[in-house]
């Protein structure tokens, strides 16, 4: 016998549909995972965690190169295909200790993605709970990702968030032991599927039939911390701070701009185009940043401690990515963090003289 | 007569989903009938926060920009 989470039972009478919270990524599983549901005539509303990592299309149209491109969330999107509602809820503080203090530990990358499964699931049972909801459901598949979705991580997630047996698959559940849901009737087991593996020809041939088109499929998946680079500049900030801490406006300077760390005790963030020039251009009175003035270039922040050799080599450097690269001397204004201003005039720093390590 | 409650909320600075997430705890807190003027500066509010209201049955009833300002009224539905 399954474990039963010692929840209400809240449908009152048999006419009144149940209701279920599906975890919407924006992506296609979780919306298939949904409207199998939705055709069983379950009550489906959609929750999506927003934790500060996430692969926003946002962040990506900091970049001018991007900005052409249409922006929409896709958990919205998800949400008016389906026609259901869905719930962004704000977990940025909740979720630093999950990014900090991984019980399951790391992926490849900075990615704890097991014990991310069980916060976001536990966060859902939560909000079932105060909503009035029976059961949750995830777009997860057995064997879909190395870390968090295997046959022997799915009790896991199941039993660390407290949802147990209403926890249901719909993708996967033909492989998995009878939850609450299917043992009450309220959905036909018959009717869930068995998908395994990393194929994704099965969610694609659902999706046809469901006349989905214009899905999501990220390549990295949906969270920075399963990317390689990204998880290298956590690291670094860190490391640099001596504690494993982290504020929302660190992670999402993360995201933004080439960082070059020359010293120790500092790190420069250097705009690579006018949406990141404008992006970073809210931060200036909060970090000493460095701009040339006699020619065009990025707005560059400077995070840490820098004494006059280092403010020559960061303005060295600041002319090195502008359009006075090949000058003889550029002029190069920095401000620390008073608001004062002085210029420095520099020879940009050669590029065979900027060494590969320094490039976070 | 029914009388109209005007709210603001300023979501100037923050890149969605964040707008979107403030709106949606604010709408939280009003009654339908209740308009709301968010203040934002992410052009991505002007894809998410309509989306966000067509999901949930809420109306927009204005969209206007003053330069990197985005203002968004939208009325609360029940």
């Amino acid at each position: 016998m399954s474990a039963s989470a010692p929840l209400p039972t809240t449908a009152s009478a048999a006419s009144t549909p149940r209701k279920a919270v599906a975890l919407i990524s924006g992506g296609l599983d979780s919306m298939l995972a949904a409207k199998v549901m939705l055709e069983q005539g379950i009550h489906v509303e959609g929750i999506n965690f927003y934790t500060g990592f996430c692969v926003e299309g946002h962040t990506h149209a900091i970049r001018r190169e991007h900005q052409l491109k249409p922006k929409r969330n896709n958990a919205l999107w998800v949400a008016e295909q389906l026609g259901i509602k869905l719930h962004i809820v704000d977990v940025i503080e909740e979720y630093k200790d999950v990014v900090i203090n991984p019980k399951h530990g790391y992926g490849s990358n900075l990615n704890p993605c097991l014990d991310c499964k069980g916060f976001m699931v536990k966060k859902a049972r939560e909000w079932m709970e105060s909503h009035g909801f029976d059961f949750i459901i995830t777009g997860e598949v057995i064997g879909q990702r190395p870390m968090s979705q295997r046959k022997d991580t799915m009790p896991v997630v199941a039993r660390e968030s407290g949802a147990f047996d209403r926890l249901l698959r719909p993708l996967c559940a033909k492989l998995l032991p009878e939850t609450l849901p299917e043992r009450e009737g309220w959905v036909d087991r018959a009717m869930l599927l068995d998908f395994n593996g990393r194929n994704r020809k099965p969610q694609m041939a659902l999706a046809a039939q469901y006349g989905f088109v214009d899905y999501a499929q990220p390549a990295g998946g949906c969270c920075f911390l399963t990317n390689e680079q990204y998880s290298h500049k956590l690291a670094d900030l860190w490391a640099a701070r001596g504690t494993k801490q982290y504020e929302i406006d660190d992670i999402m300077l993360l995201k933004v701009g080439r960082h070059l760390r020359p010293r120790p005790h500092f790190k420069l963030i250097v705009g690579r185009d006018e949406g990141e020039n404008n992006f970073l251009n809210g931060y200036r009175k909060r970090y000493a940043h460095l701009n040339a003035t006699s020619h065009t270039g990025p707005l560059v922040l400077l995070d840490g401690q820098a004494n006059d050799d280092d403010l020559l080599l960061a303005a060295r450097l600041t002319a090195r990515f502008g359009h006075g690269r090949d000058a003889e001397r550029v002029e190069v204004a920095v401000t620390d963090l008073s608001g004062t201003t002085r210029t420095l005039t520099v020879a940009p720093l050669p590029a065979n003289e900027i060494p590969a390590e320094w490039y976070l | 007569m029914v009388s109209v409650s005007k709210h603001a909320l300023d979501a100037r600075g923050l890149l969605c989903p964040l707008p979107v997430i403030r709106t949606q705890e604010r709408v939280a807190q009003l009654a339908p009938g209740d308009i709301l003027e968010v203040t934002a500066t992410d052009p991505g509010v002007l894809a998410d926060i309509p989306a966000w209201c067509r999901v949930h049955g809420h109306q927009v009833l204005e969209t206007r920009r003053n330069g990197n300002l985005i203002v968004i009224a939208l009325q609360v539905t029940a």
